[in-house]
């Protein structure tokens, strides 16, 4: 060998490749995973034409393509493919989707009666409709050329028809119903303790509310049966007669005649849905708003519970304690939290914060609801506040530690000269210390909170659930319900992809689901990345 | 100002006199003081008075604990773990250790500018009002008026007047010490300590600073740590020359610049070592 001197690469420099290549990898897994949420999830609303194939067994098909792969065990240099498509009609087909192997697809053509709808039952469908029966009960055939125009208004009144159903059995009868259980607990309250004068007011209740129970489900019935004259009959691809009837349409487009701008609304229109609807048919169809809104809320709340005690113990744990042995053994065990699976975070939270807090809570403030509603908890169960706090301890180390950090990077002399012209301790952390390491606690923040935004295996046993009944805020006093379940789109990530009947009907959702809750930590990360710049700037200096 | 341009070589160092105003001889009193980080011993049988209303210059070669008895003066010291002292040091009569007085009313009383400008990263005014602020002054125009008379003590005024309400992190090396000055005396302490504060200052910054501590000495007492002789010489009345922790000489300036009685003295002034 030569003398490495005169080599004309220095020794080193086989390691900036290395490391290069490191993050030449890193950086290739998560281009390829963004984007391949990204291509799958962005592309489920789009709704492209819908062929009608011939097989050479002589059947038929009408459905939207929905992949296409190799076949198992076709040879590699010839691929033979199959494809998967969607046609939808659960009702008649038994399953929405279908494999057809592509060497059998004698002919496709893209005729331009196919009409698609979805449902609110069963799924989408896709059928050559034949014949509309408008609500006044007249009939109007494809061929007329009133047709679509009729379809079309018919299926907005539809619409309406059944927006005014959820309006009043959800909403209406639900606050009755909610009313009602008030009364019937205090009913058995005011009997066990022999107030008659209460027993009488809360039978009139009770009354009352089921004299508006009935009238509610009067109105509804009417409403329902107003709703139930219009239909669509169509033939499916084998030429089986279907009924649709119009309050089960949610939506109806003709997809091989739809031009590009018709496809861009269509589009549109299911994505708002998908974000500001609720869920429908076993969530896998429908919106995410609860999960939408579940996620933040308990994200920032997570946040700002864990900040201040993080914060405050960081302090505590920096300023005030004695360094020493003792401190040294309570920081190892804070850096070692970091390290417990989440899970165990979910096991502590249910046994404690769900089972002694919760529980003495409901021992001290609703014992009655306790006594008299067969026992059913109120914060003894799980919650938003439980699921908030159980994150808040998980992500607690990471704060406590970018906190410490920031304020040991305060440089010296600040807090000299705070407490050189006479300022306690405690007013140098306030008004030095703090405002001066504030952007390093929010980084601290920033991290708790990705953890905690994507965290989903400890709030399954603390208070998310696959469906929540309402939503954590409404209009009741006190607004903001602590003590209510709530879903959460990590969570809806695993029900769909793992726990649904349909894996097939689920899996764009999978992707669109996933394709949000990305966006909605990077989103709520930009925020609080955009106020930490915005404290950056004002203790940056010019000179130094 | 030519002269600071080029500082003048040690021969041709000026002596201010002397002024002898009238105040307490002892106004700062350091007896047989002793002074340990941990093991080690940084201080050593220091023993000197400061009179009232003077400028006292502390000179040594690096090292020898200029600022380490600066630093206990208004015991700055006390952040530090492990230390220990001997003897004792009082302020107008009264011992800075005496356990009934407050650590931070103490320094209240002595203000002190450090070697490296350290402002607040916060606005020009809100540094200069901080120590006001801490003993719980709201009163706008209080605050206001303290601001300026620092300002224009700390001749800093006429540059920042306007843009009081911007960040302090965006003056120069040397408004940015003068700020820290202004600081030191808003809430007007008897005694003012300065820890080489023209260290990292231009000639022109630092003969503003020197004016300063003529006019702030009608009504502070001032203890100003150096190792500029001409500093020494031109700002203060009474010199103290420290060498590895021990006191060899205080005297008047006139007298250790011109007729010191220590050979060590001679020899570091005359820049023979250190
Ligand atoms: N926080 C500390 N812990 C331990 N030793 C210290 C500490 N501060 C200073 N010392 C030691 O005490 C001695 C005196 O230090 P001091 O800072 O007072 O010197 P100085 O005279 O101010 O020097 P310079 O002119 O370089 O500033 C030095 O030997 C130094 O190493
Ligand atoms: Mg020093």
């Amino acid at each position: 060998m030569s003398a490495p001197s005169d080599s004309s690469t220095p020794r080193g420099e086989a390691w900036v490749w290395f490391s290069g290549l490191g993050l030449i990898v890193g950086l290739g897994m998560v281009i390829g995973l963004l984007s391949l949420v990204f291509l799958n999830g962005a592309t489920v609303f789009w709704a492209p034409p819908v062929p009608v194939a011939q097989l050479d067994d002589g059947r038929t098909l009408i459905g939207q393509l929905a992949q296409r792969r190799i076949r198992a065990g076709s040879p590699a240099d010839q691929p033979k493919y199959e494809r998967q498509y969607q046609v939808g009609l659960r009702e008649l087909n038994g399953n929405s989707y279908l494999w057809v192997d592509e060497a059998r697809i004698k002919a496709e053509t893209f005729p331009a009666d196919i009409l698609g709808l979805e449902r609110v039952e069963n799924g989408p469908a896709f059928v050559r409709p034949q014949s509309l029966r408008r609500s006044d009960g007249q009939v109007v055939a494809i061929a007329e050329p009133a047709f679509e125009v009729a379809f079309q208004a018919e299926v907005a009144a539809a619409s309406a028809v059944r927006e005014k159903l959820v309006e009043i059995t959800r909403h209406r009868i639900g606050d009755v119903n909610a009313a009602m259980e008030q009364s019937r607990v205090g009913l058995r309250r005011a009997e066990d303790l022999k107030l008659a004068d209460e027993i009488a007011a809360r039978k009139a209740e009770i009354a009352v509310l089921d004299e508006r129970y009935a009238l509610l489900q009067a109105e509804a019935a009417k409403v329902t049966a107003g709703g139930a004259v219009a239909s669509l009959t169509a033939q499916d691809a084998a030429g089986r007669e279907v009924v649709v009837p119009l309050t089960q349409v949610i939506r109806a487009w003709f997809p091989n005649r739809l031009d590009t701008w018709g496809r861009v609304k269509l589009y549109g229109s299911r994505l708002a849905e998908f974000i500001f609807d609720e869920p429908r048919e076993a969530n896998t169809e429908g919106g995410l708003m609860p999960a939408i809104f579940g996620t933040l809320v308990m994200t920032v709340f997570m946040s700002l519970l864990v900040t201040p005690f993080g914060v405050i113990t960081a302090i505590y744990l920096r300023e005030y304690a004695q360094q020493g042995p003792l401190l040294r053994i309570v920081r190892i065990s804070v850096n070692n939290l970091a390290g417990v699976p989440s899970i165990v975070f979910g096991v502590f939270g249910l046994g404690f914060f769900v089972y002694v807090l919760g529980g003495s809570i409901d021992q001290l403030f609703f014992a009655d609801q306790l006594k008299y509603n067969n026992n059913t908890p109120v914060f003894g169960t799980g919650g938003l506040l439980w699921c908030s706090l159980t994150l808040a301890l998980m992500t607690l180390p990471v704060v406590i530690v970018a906190t410490e950090e920031a304020l040991a990077a305060v440089p010296r002399g600040m807090r000299e000269a705070s407490l050189a012209t006479g300022a306690s301790k405690w007013q140098t952390i306030r008004d030095i210390l703090l405002p001066a390491s504030a952007p390093g606690i929010l980084t601290g923040v920033i991290l708790a909170m990705a953890r905690g935004a994507g965290e989903v295996a400890p709030l399954m046993l603390v208070g998310v659930v696959k469906l929540a009944p309402s939503l954590p805020f409404d209009g009741s006093f006190p607004f903001l319900h602590m003590d209510r379940k709530f879903m959460h789109l990590g969570f809806h990530v695993y029900d769909l992809g793992f726990q649904s009947p349909d894996s097939d009907a689920a899996r764009p959702m999978v992707f669109a689901t996933t394709l949000l809750l990305i966006i909605l930590v990077v989103c709520l990360n930009l925020g609080a990345i955009w106020i930490r710049n915005r404290l950056r700037a004002r203790f940056k200096g010019a000179s130094f | 100002m030519p002269s600071l341009m080029t500082p003048p070589s040690t021969s041709r160092i000026q002596v201010r006199p002397a002024a002898e105003r009238e105040g307490r001889k002892d106004y700062i009193s350091i007896r047989d003081y002793g002074f340990w980080y941990g093991q080690k011993k940084a201080l050593e049988a220091i023993s000197l008075d400061i009179p009232e209303r003077q400028v006292v210059a502390f000179i040594g070669p690096s090292g020898c604990g200029k600022s380490t008895l600066l630093r206990n003066l208004n015991r700055m010291n006390d952040l530090v773990d492990g230390i220990r002292h001997e003897g004792d040091i009082t302020i107008n009569g009264r011992s800075i250790y005496d356990p009934g007085l407050e650590v931070i009313s103490l320094r209240r009383r002595v203000g002190m500018v450090f070697q490296k400008s350290n402002p607040f990263p916060k606005s020009i005014f809100e540094n200069v009002v901080y120590a006001l602020r801490v003993v719980g002054v709201r009163d706008r125009a209080l605050l206001e008026e303290a601001c300026e008379t620092s300002l224009r003590k700390a001749a800093l005024w006429d540059e920042v007047k306007d843009r009081l309400d911007d960040s302090a992190l965006g003056l120069s090396g040397g408004q940015m010490q003068r700020l820290c000055i202004a600081r030191a005396i808003a809430n007007r302490p008897e005694i003012l300590l300065m820890d080489e504060p023209c260290s990292a200052l231009d000639p022109i910054a630092t003969g503003k600073i020197e004016e300063l501590i003529h006019e702030l000495k009608e009504q502070f007492t001032i203890v100003i740590v150096t190792h500029s002789m001409q500093q020494a010489a031109r700002v203060s009345d009474r010199t103290a020359f420290f060498y590895l922790g021990k006191q060899i000489e205080y005297d008047t300036t006139e007298k250790i610049f011109m007729n010191p009685s220590q050979a060590q003295t001679e020899a570091y002034i005359s820049g023979r070592f250190g």
